[in-house]
Formats: structure tokens, sequence, C-alpha cells
């Protein structure tokens, strides 16, 4: 099965009484499916099915009057891609997993 | 088939693991040292000694994800996994032909002319960047495992095939000291020792085959057959014998080419091993991690599947040849086709 990439960006206003719940749920969807990059930012390599299933999740936590998510596609592996510079160097879930 | 999915190897001492969410956290002392989600892994193996909570027990059961647990030489000490799963039909079929001497012995052949075959590969080629004077003991062990492999041939009982198996991996081993070049040729080698390993390259041979044999019951239950009901190797409690079966055409390519490579490059040195009391030769912390690292990354590494005509990768090689020895058992196939270098 071909895997997708995505990288989901999310902005959640957190002035509202249910703010911090929403930020909160949406980050738990986020780490059961991917890498946390930065504060707000993931990267999922997934299959198309949980692919499928963590757009539902996330769409169905966020406020849309008041939040905003971006996904972004990538064709290929991240990793090539991507350049991180500076702390918190993010696991790489593709690659050796020693801890 | 989601062959694609990793391993976490836990190498920290003292590693808790609990779950958050869908995903495994990996803690030491009060340091969250990583955090994967369940979806992206297969197996756990723990390198270390560490322990995880009964939640996590049940989900990664649940996930099918199998845990290992090795002792600090790589010994292999223990195996969680759920219910078996897989086809019962299948299962029954491998026992059938391994209760049957003549189908036994067809696969037991073939395991070891698969072995043969590729560790005369192996020799053949790093003959050719051997400098003159080692040649001829290089070029006298292919001609010897190209005796044995015609021996197979004819042989008409499983011990013989176990016997040529033994002295073939003598004249095998007997070639490894012509296989350092270098600042490598400070480690030495006076034949194949284990358990526990008492110099530092049966150190790192017993390291790599014992996570290999690891790959290869992960395969095998990956499809649905019992690693522990074997061919060439019989049947003894606690063993997975058929992982033994399936890893021996897998050793030389796999195993010896990545251990001679960091040596003779220098990534391992005769420091980065310690002797314990009682003699068994263990690998540092750093140099186990180096090789760990060194092994996920070999599995990346393409490679041509010659009976399949496709192009594949060295990881899931093991998951392949599973899928063809189902395919034997179930009397789809002739013979069982072992891997084969070119």
């Amino acid at each position: 099965m071909r895997k997708v990439t995505v990288v989901v960006c999310y902005d959640v206003q957190v002035t509202d009484a249910e703010g911090p719940r929403r930020l909160r749920r949406i980050a738990r969807a986020c780490k059961d499916h991917g890498v946390r990059v930065q504060y707000s930012v993931f990267e999922c390599v997934l299959e198309p099915k949980d692919w499928v299933v963590l757009r539902a999740r996330l769409l169905s936590e966020m406020a849309v009057s008041s939040d905003s998510l971006r996904f972004y596609f990538l064709s290929e592996d991240v990793a090539r891609k991507t350049e991180h510079h500076g702390a918190r160097v993010p696991l790489d879930v593709e690659g050796p997993l020693i801890v | 088939m989601t062959t694609a999915l990793n391993t976490l190897f836990i190498t920290l001492e003292g590693a808790r693991l609990n779950k958050d969410g869908e995903r495994v956290v990996v803690m030491v002392q009060d340091e969250r040292k990583a955090e994967v989600p369940l979806r992206h892994l297969r197996s756990v193996v723990c390198l270390a000694r560490a322990w995880m909570t009964p939640e996590l027990l049940e989900s990664f059961v649940e996930a099918g994800i199998h845990v290992s647990f090795f002792g600090m030489t790589g010994r292999f000490l223990a195996r969680v996994e759920g219910i078996p799963g897989g086809n019962v039909l299948l299962r029954r079929a491998q026992f059938r032909a391994a209760d049957d001497g003549a189908r036994t012995l067809a696969i037991a052949r073939a395991v070891v002319v698969g072995k043969l075959g590729n560790a005369r590969q192996f020799l053949m080629h790093a003959r050719r960047d051997a400098v003159e004077e080692r040649k001829p003991v290089l070029e006298e062990a292919v001609r010897r495992l190209s005796g044995h492999l015609r021996a197979l041939e004819r042989v008409e009982e499983l011990e013989q095939v176990r016997g040529l198996e033994g002295i073939a991996a003598r004249d095998y081993f007997e070639a490894f000291p012509a296989l350092l070049k270098g600042e490598a040729r400070r480690f030495t080698f006076d034949g194949r020792n284990r358990r526990p390993p008492r110099d530092p390259l049966n150190a790192l041979l017993s390291f790599g085959y014992a996570l290999l044999a690891q790959d290869c019951a992960g395969a095998l239950a990956g499809v649905g057959l019992d690693p522990a009901v074997g061919f060439l190797h019989e049947d003894r409690p606690g063993r997975l014998s058929l992982a033994l079966d399936l890893m021996e055409e897998l050793r030389a390519p796999v195993v010896d080419r990545l251990v001679f490579s960091l040596v003779n490059r220098g990534q391992l040195k005769p420091e980065d091993f310690k002797t314990e009391a009682a003699g068994g030769v263990l690998l540092r912390d750093e140099a186990r991690k180096a090789f760990l690292v060194a092994y996920q990354s070999a599995k990346q590494v393409e490679v041509q599947h010659v009976f399949l005509g496709q192009q594949t990768s060295w990881g899931l090689v093991p998951h392949l040849q599973a899928l063809l020895l189902a395919r034997v058992l179930r009397g789809e196939l002739d013979g069982y086709p072992p891997f084969s270098v070119r």
C-alpha cells in the first residue's frame, strides 16, 4: 500500500472557554498518527485508510468559525525534502527507531 | 502486505514503556525519550532491561505487535505475542510436511543450498577486492563450498544434509581471517564460538544472527506459519527452528557482510568491546547502537529478487521468503526457492 505523507498544521483559538480543550484534542489526534515537528506542526506518514480516519477526527474536533487546519500533501518522503535546524530534532518514524 | 512497518529497539537500561493515546511513550527516569504511534510498529525489541504497563501490552497484542526480549549479549530470552493469527490450515500443512521425511529432506536441502550458495557468493565477491596474498585462501574456501553444493545434490538422508552443513560452515568460517583488511586485522578470528562469544567478531556475529532470527520469526508468524516447527533444525523446546531454517540463506549476505563492512571501514574497533569475567565478549553501548543503526539501514538497501523477478529491499526478503515457503507447504509450489544473491 502506497503511503501518503501529510504535513498537518493547526491554529486553534484558545481564548474562548472551549479553546484549550480543542487544542489538546487536536494535538492528541495528531500525536496518535504522526510526529510532532513543531508545536502545532505534525508530519504524518500514513496508509490512505489511516489518513481518512485522522482527517475526519481533526475536522470533527475543530471549530470552523475560529480555528484553522492546513494539510500539505507531499509527493514523496519528507526526510529528503526537509531541513531541520536547531532544537528538538523530531523522530523519524520511517528510519531506525532506537532509544 | 504491511511489511514496511518499523521495529522499535529499546537499548536504554531501565526504560519504562507506557501507553498514551495510541502511542508508545518511552521514559527513562523522568525524561520522555521517544513517542511512537502504535500504527507505525510491527515489533518491539528490548535489548536492555525495560518494563511496560499492562495497558500497553494489551494494545500491543491487539494491534498484532510482538515484543521480544534479549539479554545483554543479544541472547534471545522471550517473546510476547497474542493468539497466533494466520491460517490454521496452513499450520496443519506445515506440521504434516515436518512429519514427512521426504518433504523435510527437500526443504532442508533447499535451505542449505541457499546458505552455501550465498556464502560462496559472499567469498567470491570478497576475493575480487582482496590483496593478492589472500586470494588463495578465499579461492580454496569457494572451491570447497562448490564441492559441498555438488555433494548436496546426491544426499538421501536428512542427517547427511546436516552433516554437510556443519562441514561447510567450518570451511566457510576458516576463510574469515582473510576477509579482514588494514587496521581491522587487529581483530582475530579463530573459528566460530558462541554462548557466550569469546572474541569481538563472534560477539558481532551472534548479535547480528539474533536480530536476523527475530526478523525471520516475525516474517514467518506474519504469513501464519509456526516459527518453531522447522525442517533442517529439529524441534527443541524454546527454539524457533523454522526461523533458524529461513535465516540460513541470509546469514552471509545480511549479517556477515555487514559485520565485515563495519570492521573493515573502521566503524567498529577492538576497543568497542569489553570482556566479562566469565570470558564472554560484549559490545559496548555506543557500538551496539552503531551496529543497530547499520543493521536497520542495511534493510532499506534495494536488492533484486531473482526468483520473483522484482526489485525489493533487504528488509522485505524474509517476508517474501516466508510467503514462498507457505506456498510450498500448501502445495502450490514444487520446491522451496531459497533467496539467492547474484
